[in-house]
């Protein structure tokens, strides 16, 4: 899978450990050898770009309607998916972008209402689901897990 | 942003889920039509949505999901030139359908008055 492009795909900021995932991941991903783009709001962009401002754990930040604009006209893919969504809104964008990529998704569903929300989701995906709004060791210790499987 | 923030739009339903969204459409309008996810309506809004996604038609007006990441979704309608256009648009491509249906010698669907669940429809 080294090389394999993977997006991850942030929704509204609102929910604390979705900032601190993202980075973690993303440089986990890098580390491994992907090609990580990180898409997101421009509220989450921002808390991004300020919290690694010289970009070590980033490297491709960018805007995520215009990356699903570029995926759904064919003009840009992702081998993999992450997509990271603590309320509806966040499950729609997912559900777009798995109707409308060849991305293998993963649905990191967080926050207070998580259970409720993984249940809604019913697209094809692997859904990684942690209660947690400001701990986000549980989320971490699950996506190591997935992550684990995916190189193997 | 999207050109429809510009546009001279009426919000019907404000701030809810996906699936109420797509309820009210269908609850609310004389015709209704559905699309994938992406389907492009003035110029530059690509839809975002779980399938299918329904727009709406009430006379000239076009009744659309729209989505926002941190306010979840709205019901919106557009009823000017352009809402004509898109659908005319629409029932082009309907009836496309269903030539294609009769050519193929199935009886056609028609997509103004579904019936079942819409997962269902989806996985026609």
């Amino acid at each position: 899978m080294t090389g394999a492009k993977v997006l991850l795909m942030m929704g509204c900021p609102e929910v604390p450990i979705q900032t601190s995932i993202a980075l973690y991941l993303s440089h986990k991903l890098a580390s491994l050898g992907f090609d990580v783009t990180v898409a997101g709001t421009g509220a989450a962009t921002k808390l991004l770009r300020v919290s690694d401002s010289d970009s070590y754990y980033v490297k491709k930040l960018v805007n995520l309607d215009k990356t699903l604009e570029a995926i759904i006209e064919d003009r840009e893919d992702f081998d993999i998916c992450f997509a990271f969504m603590h309320n509806d809104a966040g499950m729609t964008y997912a559900a777009t972008m798995s109707s409308v990529s060849k991305a293998r998704m993963y649905s990191i569903v967080f926050g207070r209402n998580a259970e409720d929300l993984a249940e809604t989701v019913e697209f094809d995906c692997e859904k990684i689901v942690a209660k947690g709004a400001h701990n986000p060791a549980q989320l971490k210790n699950k996506l190591d897990k997935v992550v684990e499987g995916i190189v193997k | 942003m999207s050109c429809i923030e510009q546009m001279k739009y009426e919000i019907l339903l404000n701030k809810t889920t996906y699936k109420d969204a797509r309820e009210y459409i269908k609850e609310n309008s004389d015709e209704v039509y559905y699309v994938p996810p992406g389907y492009k309506i003035f110029n530059d809004y690509h839809i975002i949505g779980v399938p299918p996604i329904a727009l709406g038609v009430k006379g000239s007006a076009l009744i659309f999901t729209y989505t926002k990441p941190c306010y979840g979704s709205f019901v919106l309608t557009i009823d000017n030139e352009d809402s004509i256009k898109e659908i005319d648009r629409l029932r082009e491509k309907e009836k496309e359908k269903v030539t294609a249906s009769l050519k193929k010698g199935k009886p056609p669907e028609s997509s103004k008055k579904p019936s079942g669940s819409f997962l269902d429809m989806w996985k026609k």
